[in-house]
């Protein structure tokens, strides 16, 4: 296990830690736009994760899958947005 | 050489990354919140893509990664501002301490009398009004 396996590893234990605090603030968040924002940021820790699992067994092709996952995260916050104005107009 | 570079650039996007989320916890207010989750999580994500790059030296992993750093950098900021957007409409409260709140006063035309540009903020106020009859009208 070369240093660099190791980093990687550290990084992904840390990268794993931080999506474990923001579940809770998924958990305990007063109001919807909390858990909307807290989803949000476990998708961009996702991406994050997938990248570094890419360098870790060498499979470039892991990377197109964030890259549709970056696209995803958008059209999930503007959905629930968007649904969120209707509900509040009625 | 490389992988020292890489390493470097990875664990800065890791521990920006977890600032973030520490401050996802222990932010008071839903607003601020957005602005810990907007710029610090997309610096983070933006450092491992260019660590990732680095470290395979290739163009074809480069262009990848520049496309997810792009699409991050376009629809993070458009993102939070539609839902910090709805959460205000919706009614979730701000701190306690926030003094200045000039959506509220944007939406009640008292902006206009405080500031000096009066021509150029009208202007923009009517195009805003216009906008909201649209929206209702729908």
């Amino acid at each position: 296990m070369s240093w660099f396996e190791i980093v990687l590893l550290f990084a992904l234990i840390m990268l794993s830690f931080s999506g474990a605090i923001v579940f809770v603030r998924i958990i305990v968040g007063p109001s919807l736009p909390d858990r909307v924002i807290a989803f949000d940021l476990i998708g961009s820790i996702t991406i994050g994760m997938i990248a570094l699992y890419s360098l870790t067994t060498g499979v470039e092709s892991y990377l197109d899958a964030a890259i549709i996952l970056s696209l995803i995260l958008f059209l999930g916050a503007v959905a629930f947005a968007y649904y969120m104005r209707k509900s509040h107009k009625q | 050489m490389i992988e020292i570079l890489s390493a470097i650039v990875i664990l800065t996007g890791v521990l920006f990354i977890f600032i973030s989320s520490i401050g996802v916890i222990r932010l008071p207010d839903f607003y601020i919140r957005v602005s810990a989750i907007t710029k610090a999580a997309t610096l983070g994500v933006a450092c491992i893509m260019i660590g990732v790059a680095i470290h395979y030296n290739e163009v074809s992993v480069a262009i990848k990664a520049a496309a997810i750093v792009l699409f991050l950098l376009i629809t993070s900021p458009i993102s939070a501002h539609i839902i910090g957007r709805a959460a205000y409409e919706d009614g979730v409260p701000l701190w306690k301490k926030t003094k200045i709140n000039e959506f509220r006063d944007y939406k009640e035309g008292k902006l206009d009398d405080q500031t000096g540009d009066k021509d150029a903020k009208q202007g923009g106020k009517g195009e805003h009004q216009k906008g909201l009859e649209d929206d209702q009208k729908n």
